[in-house]
């Protein structure tokens, strides 16, 4: 049975993109058949963080016109070969992404894939709505920030009474993952830790991903960092992430980057 | 730096984001203002041509593409049924 998986967050540039590429191929390099679907219409991007730019051919958008099946609009991922991407369309008006249409869509890949992960624009807007409704699960992006706590709380709101599943009267597993986070500075104080963001928004912690170069180099690459550099904190943290949606009990960590000699020894002075 | 980049073997990303983007953006700029994409044209219209002369099937078609700096590659595969003698019709090197 296939999954329906929202990645969401309300604020813009907390990293959904991003997490929907490294969430997806990491789910994929399982062996898993994965599909991550851009909704941003207008603005798409995650054709670019997964280096398929080049590739467009056709998109959501003439999928749920009957303009292309949905065969020829997806876009094998070159490296993974379980996973694809369905491109948003960049010149068309969002208002052409149909609920009938995306349903009809959704059914399809459901058939189709083990795991279909939505990529939701920023807002709380048509766009953002569409790539929530069908969704089972969601994956709340959020920062250890004012603003971005704020949003994903208004989120989870909806989350819980806009959706499908919610008009049911079914429940949508929420999780939340806290990108951007720097240990050091939760430490001393400088910015909202772990606790203090669970205490707030009370959804389960799905990961923590610490804040680091190699999200940069990932999007620069157009590889997820899951594939750019399987090794490096961020990476691990997605790789663990995916084992907790795939249902394994983990202890929660910040994986950090493995270095040499010197800085082991310098972090245990400082511990 | 490049010595110190070569013996750890990995190379810098940002030149590799500056050269994806202008091939991105020099084929986006260029769709702007009601031009459209010379090879989503092409495309539409080799479609429209082989329909004229034989009934293709929507799932039987698969298009290929690949933005380059310098060349662009159009891919399309029909397939077609029952065709006395002709080839699968294919499209590639259009720059």
């Amino acid at each position: 049975m296939a999954k329906v998986l929202v990645v969401t967050s309300g604020k813009g540039g907390v990293g959904k993109t991003t997490s929907t590429a490294a969430l997806g191929a990491a789910l994929a390099q399982t062996g898993k058949n994965v599909v991550v679907v851009d909704f941003d219409v207008g603005l798409r991007n995650l054709d670019l963080v997964m280096g398929a730019e080049r590739r467009v051919v056709f998109d959501l958008i003439n999928v749920v016109q009957g303009d292309a099946k949905l065969a020829q609009a997806l876009i094998r991922d070159k490296r993974v070969e379980t996973l694809s991407i369905l491109p948003a369309s960049q010149t068309r008006d969002k208002d052409a992404l149909t609920p009938e249409g995306v349903a009809r869509v959704m059914d399809e890949l459901r058939e189709k894939f083990d795991w279909v992960i939505c990529d939701s624009p920023a807002g709380i807007e048509r766009g953002a709505q569409l790539a929530m409704y069908h969704a089972d699960q969601a994956v709340v992006v959020t920062n250890p920030e004012v603003s971005s706590v704020r949003d994903s709380d208004r989120i989870i709101g909806m989350l819980d009474s806009t959706t499908e599943r919610a008009k049911k009267g079914e429940k949508i597993d929420k999780h939340l993952l806290l990108t951007r986070y720097d240990p050091a500075r939760a430490a001393r104080g400088e910015m909202l830790r772990t606790e203090d963001v669970l205490e707030i928004l009370s959804i389960p912690l799905l990961g923590i991903v610490p804040e680091s170069e190699e999200v940069l180099r990932a999007s620069n690459l157009g590889t997820p960092v899951t594939l750019s550099n399987p090794n490096s904190a961020p990476a691990r943290a997605y790789f663990e992430a995916v084992r907790r949606l795939e249902g394994e009990k983990l202890d929660i960590s910040v994986p950090t980057e493995r270095k040499g000699l010197f800085d082991w020894l310098f972090k245990r002075s400082v511990a | 730096m490049s010595f110190l980049t070569s013996l750890f073997g990995r190379k810098t990303s940002a030149p590799v984001a500056r050269d994806r983007l202008q091939i991105l953006l020099a084929h986006e700029r260029a769709t702007g203002e009601g031009q459209s994409d010379l090879l989503a044209k092409l495309h539409e219209e080799i479609l429209e041509v082989i329909k004229r002369h034989i009934s293709v099937d929507q799932d039987k078609v698969q298009v290929k593409m690949d933005r380059g700096a310098g060349v662009s590659m159009l891919e399309i595969d029909i397939e077609v049924p029952e065709l006395k003698g002709k080839p699968v019709a294919e499209a590639g090197g259009l720059s």
